[in-house]
């Protein structure tokens, strides 16, 4: 017996193994960012180009890992786990340094970045050893799950790569949220979080470290250092007002006062030039593709499934909240792009495997009967 | 085998995912509204607050200097032009290796070494101009190359601007002046006259002559541009332009040729000459010797330029002709006359004996003649025509010091004229109260005589002495000289008017015509000091020569020495004061050489050259100059 989203299910794309409401949010979302980046990269439409290239490579992806049954991942997560892990510690001897870090492996033909890598391989290992268990899980499977997900997040943090690291660290966090730890724990885990918060402050972080959250409290005090890019990013967002300043027209953005302005900074870009009303129609279709992502995850046939499929959507939560966050000047300025929207392809890539494996749980169904009497 | 699991409640696992699902949307939503929330209050609550600050980047107002007035002669040949200079500013605070970045751009554009410590000098100066100027006046070699190679020099660009230009150099520099580098001072005067705001974009002002004289007229309103710039301060594009109203230009009453002429005739010898328009007072021509190229100041002058201008002993810095005090001598004997006929001291006709020297009594000295054996009887035509020492000491004995200081205030001695130039002296009227104030003694009778010969403590300036003979000439007018002849705003010309005191009245307008008189007999009598002079002239002119003493040479002998055995420093002043044509004068000159000897011989001939140079015709004045640039295309080679 078929549910009714199943007899609904176009057989062309279920075929295809896709989800339509999620692959139409993705590609509206794909839109927007390549008319944002047009503006954003001061009208250079190469720039357009080699992004649009991107984004055809990651629906690449996201198709040929949606063919594959997600069971397949689940086989499969303990060796990728630990195959990330390894390259995780030889990036931290071989490591190729970019721009202030080592995250890149040098592997002959190409780099790759095993921190990527993680960012699915995390879940998946949390998720697999969640579902070998009874849930809700226990405080001992908590504590193991704990282990797995702080292992990489040291090593990506230590690179170091604060805005990764977070992801993949909300990545296992969330399995074991969606596994059922009990609230009194979590209780007691955020008391003991704000309690080591001073200790944390004096002993563990580094002047510079604590000048950039101080900065981040109060970036007035510095308007020309390190509080320049908030206090440019939220006069660029505050100036859009209801309406925006027409694409195009973004004074902050077009007349360079903005930083990065095509790839952490797009959002304020868009917020410039759409105004508030652009930014609840975006925030509408983030809203959408994770209500859609979560929808899918609660459907899915087994507890693997539902984790990895939770996880994955709610990372991409965190993606929004972070980034939208940081360039609205209510968290601290992290490298986390503005998903797919963002100028760059390693991160996008990623995300578009996470969607593929979405959508390969919505549509590699076993036929069962209900469960539901 | 089955491995043994624990039975697990299938049903219960996935509600207890839905619920957490749940949890996690309604968490989302929750932030989602957070994040919504803080972006409303950016966008929407404090709209305004960031949209200023989002212009207040990219907008600014930039102003921009008003062309500065020109100046032109009598005729319409241009004195002061602006043209467009090339400087190589420097943003210090964007060059990274300030100095070797310097000594490459030397290199590159070979540029004097100095550069480089003047450049330091204003580095360490208070500035108005976030960029400072390296290098002023780039050819269009040095501007060519520097721009193709402009993108290594980051902080240092070229600007194009007008900048004063004064084509004839030193020929009118003490009348005209000359614009310089706005200073400290300056710019605490303008916001004292709250003016500060006109120069925002201006980088000289006024120092000096009728360019400081005339800064409010020639400087124009200052124009504002708002454009949008960049995160690097470029502008991106203009938004809106004000432009600055520019000065009015302006005409002046000199006369390029009579100027000259007067340059010619002092060559290299130092003096000043004024002429006079007799009618209105205006200034013909105002030269002082010797002069300095005014060019010099307009970028600022290097310390070496200006140190070897201010040692200069000949002080070309001083206008002789406003600044310079001479003793006056004997050219002050028709206004003593004047005085003399007003009181009744004296009549046309009344004569004395003059045996060659005068006696007060009571006291041991005689006052010597310049002429050892007298004029013998001499009447005030006799008196002023050849000069008679001996009747003016007798008449100023009888007038008394204190009716001649105060008459002689009233022609304009120890006084401003009021020229409209700031750099004048009021040179010095002695009398009873000056002497006690200065040298706490009284006045002597013996220092009334030599005050009678135009000596002693009394001093003028060559304009007092052209102004006051013009009171003579026109018979009791007192006109204020004046370079300005009128002032030209956007295509409007408008004279200005003659600025007139009231006249001099006399007990008898006649006594005018009989010193007038006496003064054409300098000039046409057989003993006339200045018959040689004007030997021949096509006009008729009146004059007074005048010898000063520099030193008090021999009071004791007969003898005066001869002009070639004293050192030159000691040798005597010429002046000479002179009106044309003598019944309806048209112009007045005075003027005054130093160390060159006497009046007659030396500062007669000038004043004729000037004189004959008025009157000529146009072919014949095209001839004169043509004659006079050649003769210094020679000199200077």
């Amino acid at each position: 017996m078929q549910t009714t989203e199943e007899r609904q299910r176009n057989p062309w794309l279920a075929k295809l193994h896709l989800d339509g409401p999620l692959m139409l949010g993705l590609i509206a979302l794909c839109a927007v960012s390549l008319v944002v980046i047009y503006s954003a990269g001061g009208q250079d439409i190469g720039l357009v180009q080699r992004q649009a290239i991107r984004m055809g490579v990651s629906f690449v992806v996201l198709f040929v890992v949606a063919q594959l049954a997600p069971d397949i991942f689940r086989t499969y997560a303990f060796p990728l786990y630990v195959i990330g892990v390894l390259m995780l510690v030889a990036v931290m001897f071989f490591g190729v340094t970019g721009k202030g870090a080592q995250r890149w492996l040098d592997i002959g033909v190409t780099r790759i970045q095993p921190s990527e890598i993680m960012k699915l391989a995390v879940p998946m290992m949390v998720a697999w050893y969640c579902s070998k268990v009874p849930l809700p899980i226990r405080f001992t499977s908590v504590f193991m799950g704990l282990l797995i997900v702080l292992l990489p997040t040291l090593l990506i943090a230590r690179q170091p790569d604060l805005g990764t690291s977070v992801l993949v660290a909300s990545s296992g966090i969330f399995v074991l949220f969606l596994a059922g730890i009990s609230w009194r724990l979590i209780l007691a885990g955020g008391v003991t979080a704000a309690a080591s918060l001073p200790l944390f402050w004096f002993f563990l972080l580094r002047d510079y470290q604590r000048q950039r959250i101080l900065t981040f409290l109060n970036p007035e005090t510095d308007p020309l250092g390190s509080g320049y890019h908030i206090i440019q990013s939220k006069i660029a967002i505050g100036s859009g007002g209801v309406e925006g300043k027409g694409w195009l027209q973004g004074t902050q953005s077009q007349l360079e006062f903005l930083p990065e302005r095509h790839t952490d900074f797009i959002f304020s870009v868009f917020s410039e030039e759409f105004g508030f009303v652009g930014v609840i129609a975006l925030l509408a279709l983030y809203g959408f593709i994770i209500f859609r992502g979560m929808l899918i995850s609660m459907r899915a046939q087994s507890n693997f499934k539902r984790l990895l499929g939770g996880s994955i959507t709610l990372t991409f939560f965190i993606y929004v909240l972070v980034n939208i966050g940081m360039v609205s000047g209510i968290l601290p300025v992290v490298g986390v792009p503005l998903p797919l929207i963002s100028y760059g392809g390693t991160s996008m890539v990623t995300m578009m495997a996470g969607f593929g494996i979405l959508m390969g749980i919505a549509t590699h169904r076993r036929l069962v009967m209900s469960q539901s009497s | 085998m089955r491995k043994r699991v624990p039975i697990r409640n299938h049903q219960a696992e996935t509600a207890l995912f839905g619920r957490r699902a749940i949890v996690s949307l309604v968490v989302v939503g929750a932030v989602f509204a957070l994040l919504l929330s803080n972006l409303y209050k950016l966008q929407v609550t404090s709209f305004q607050e960031f949209q200023t600050r989002s212009n207040s980047n990219r907008i600014m107002v930039l102003p921009v200097p008003p062309n500065r007035g020109l100046i032109y002669d009598r005729n319409g040949i241009l004195l002061a032009d602006n043209t467009p200079v090339y400087s190589l500013e420097i943003s210090p605070q964007e060059v990274q290796d300030l100095r070797p970045t310097l000594e490459r751009l030397v290199a590159l554009l070979e540029l004097p070494e100095e550069a480089i410590e003047q450049f330091y000098q204003r580095l360490y100066q208070p500035r108005r101009f976030p960029q400072i100027t390296f290098f002023d006046n780039l050819n269009e070699t040095q501007v060519a190359r520097f721009a193709s190679l402009q993108h290594q020099y980051p902080g240092i660009n070229i600007e194009g601007r007008l900048q004063r230009f004064y084509p004839h150099r030193d020929l009118f520099t003490h009348a005209l002046g000359y614009v310089g580098r706005i200073n400290q001072q300056d710019v605490a005067r303008l916001r004292e006259q709250e003016r500060y705001a006109q120069y925002a974009a201006t980088r000289t002002i006024g120092k000096q002559g009728i360019e400081r004289y005339y800064e409010g007229m020639l400087h124009g309103q200052v124009g504002y541009q708002t454009v949008e710039v960049n995160n690097r301060g470029r502008v991106v594009r203009t938004l809106e332009f004000n432009p600055p109203t520019p000065g009015s230009d302006i005409h002046l009453e000199i006369d390029v040729g009579l100027q000259e002429v007067a340059r010619h005739q002092l060559r290299n010898r130092r003096g000043a000459i004024v002429v006079l328009d007799s009618q209105t007072g205006g200034v013909l021509a105002l030269y002082s010797n010797p002069g300095y190229d005014p060019n010099l100041f307009v970028g600022g002058i290097s310390t070496g330029e200006y140190r070897e201008l201010l040692n200069n002993p000949a002080n070309p810095l001083i206008n002789r002709a406003t600044q310079g005090r001479y003793p006056p001598a004997s050219t002050i004997k028709p206004h003593l006359g004047i005085l003399g006929l007003h009181e009744g001291e004296i009549t046309a006709e009344s004569r004395i004996w003059d045996p060659g020297w005068y006696k007060l009594e009571g006291v041991e000295r005689r006052f010597r003649d310049w002429r050892p054996h007298g004029h013998g009887w001499v009447t005030i035509n006799e008196a002023i025509a050849e000069s008679c020492n001996t009747y003016f000491y007798d008449l100023s004995h009888k007038l008394g010091i204190d009716k001649i200081s105060s008459f002689m205030g009233e022609m304009g001695f120890g006084k401003r004229t009021g020229i409209d130039i700031h750099e004048e002296s009021t040179a010095l009227m002695p009398d009873r109260g000056w002497k006690r104030a200065r040298f706490n003694e009284p006045w002597y009778q013996g220092e009334t005589l030599s005050v009678g010969i135009g000596q002693s403590f009394w001093t003028v300036t060559p304009l007092q002495l052209a102004t006051s003979t013009n009171i003579i000439a026109t018979e009791g007018r007192r006109f204020t000289p004046r370079l300005l002849r009128g002032t030209e705003h956007q295509g409007t010309f408008t004279l200005v008017e003659p600025i007139e005191d009231l006249p001099i009245e006399l007990s008898n307008p006649q006594h005018w015509q009989t010193i007038k008189k006496s003064m054409t007999r300098t000039i046409t009598h057989i003993r006339g000091t200045a018959r040689t002079a004007f030997l021949n002239s096509t006009y008729t002119s009146a004059g007074k020569t005048g010898t000063a003493q520099v030193v008090a040479l021999s009071d004791e002998t007969d003898e005066r020495p001869d002009v070639e055995d004293v050192a030159e420093r000691f040798r005597d002043n010429a002046t000479y004061i002179g009106f044309a044509p003598a019944e309806n004068p048209e112009i007045v000159v005075a003027l005054a050489i130093e160390n060159v000897g006497g009046g007659g011989r030396n500062a007669a001939p000038v004043s004729r050259a000037i004189m004959d140079y008025y009157f000529a015709d146009e072919q014949t004045k095209r001839e004169i100059l043509a004659t006079i640039r050649s003769e210094r295309e020679h000199a200077d080679n």
